[in-house]
């Protein structure tokens, strides 16, 4: 696979949350606003993109057998170095996302590209897979976020659209986030199947 | 009293899944059916309960030492060791058990409801018997939510939705549905 093919295919078409629907936990409870939103991706994106790495370039060292504990220690290694950091340099950001920072050693996709990518391919391919994931997960995050503060709060990023007038504050409260993606997944399952439904049409002709 | 609290709090009103959003992966992966669901929630009530106390007792001995910011790994660590021994242990004792089991307990090394619960109880600065009640009662929670989820998942896959919401997209409004059921029990219970 090409390199902007690989990243591609994390982004968009194998999509974390929106297409494997990996991640969940972080994705629904994070997603209060967009700013949360966009911490809680960053966090786990760069956690990915140095736990990818690692691994790739221990892969020939591991062997079969143990290779899950072996990652497992190598992620909490990387969660707690982030754990640390965001505790000293965004100490807000840190107070928000409590629990769910510690939680990215548990976040499956995180072990999931770990097992099905790093580890069978070259340290810069697995950097780049790292990258498209992270950042598919990250907008996925964003989306989920901004839709549920614009309706939640008016607001996107803290910036004011349209104040108080249409707030329903059920979205920024757990169901809302539920329905929420609910509602999102269905929308881009709409959207495939028109795309698939055009490319029938258009192999016919 | 305290513990009747701490036991509805974490039960119904703090539910691990429909208000804090922790274990969503099994909640939506093995709810397709009644019978996995119950296994599911039965082997995760002893795994949680177990790694509670377990945690909870390692803590003291990393704080002594003064190297809490190891908690992460030391946990997840443990958890995993653990799972493997509960593995190990069910299958010798009771084989008809593991048998029902089998295929849910390595996957509840990656349910994020085992490790919530055990920083959660090291944050709140529970004392092991709250600690234990707190395990306990999270774990019910759990298995709660999931039972009455797969219960209804059952019926809707009898039922014709339309294409975009088949499958995942369906699931999580019912869940959206269920959690604001959940919402009823908030304001009861304040500890």
């Amino acid at each position: 696979m090409s390199k902007m093919a690989t990243f591609k295919n994390g982004l968009i078409t194998n999509n974390p949350v929106f297409v494997q629907v990996l991640g969940m936990c972080p994705a629904l409870a994070t997603t209060t606003n967009s700013t949360n939103a966009l911490g809680m991706g960053l966090a786990s994106t760069s956690v990915l993109i140095m736990s990818n790495l690692m691994i790739s370039l221990i892969k020939n060292l591991v062997p079969t057998k143990i290779r899950i504990p072996v990652y497992i220690v190598v992620i909490a290694s990387f969660v707690t170095m982030i754990d640390l950091l965001m505790h000293g340099f965004t100490y807000e950001l840190w107070k928000t996302l409590g629990l769910f920072i510690p939680l990215i050693v548990v976040n499956c996709m995180i072990m999931g590209r770990a097992e099905a990518f790093a580890s069978k391919n070259t340290p810069f391919d697995s950097i780049i897979d790292a990258l498209g994931t992270g950042l598919g997960f990250t907008g996925a995050l964003v989306l989920l976020g901004s839709v549920r503060e614009l309706f939640g709060n008016g607001s996107i990023f803290g910036f004011e659209i349209w104040g108080e007038a249409l707030n329903m504050h059920a979205f920024i409260l757990p169901p809302g986030a539920f329905i929420t993606l609910g509602l999102l997944l269905a929308m881009f399952n709409y959207i495939g199947i028109r795309k698939e439904k055009k490319a029938k049409e258009g192999a016919k002709k | 009293m305290r513990l009747l609290l701490i036991f509805l709090s974490a039960t119904l009103v703090n539910n691990f899944i429909l208000s804090r959003f922790l274990g969503i992966c099994p909640f939506l992966g093995v709810s397709k059916k009644l019978d996995s669901a119950t296994g599911m929630s039965l082997a995760v009530i002893f795994v949680m309960t177990m790694a509670g106390i377990i945690s909870w007792i390692l803590n003291i001995a990393l704080v002594a030492l003064g190297i809490e910011f190891l908690r992460i790994i030391v946990f997840i660590l443990v958890i995993a060791s653990l799972v493997q021994f509960v593995e190990f242990f069910v299958k010798k004792t009771s084989p008809a058990l593991y048998e029902s089991l089998g295929i849910y307990l390595p996957l509840i090394t990656t349910n994020c409801a085992v490790f919530g619960v055990a920083l959660i109880n090291i944050q709140t600065n529970y004392n092991i018997i709250e600690t234990i009640v707190n395990s306990f009662a999270s774990a019910l929670g759990f298995g709660l939510a999931m039972i009455l989820f797969a219960s209804i998942r059952e019926k809707i896959e009898l039922s014709d939705v339309p294409a975009p919401f088949k499958g995942t997209a369906l699931a999580l409004i019912t869940a959206g549905l269920l959690s604001m059921a959940f919402m009823g029990f908030s304001g009861m219970v304040t500890i």
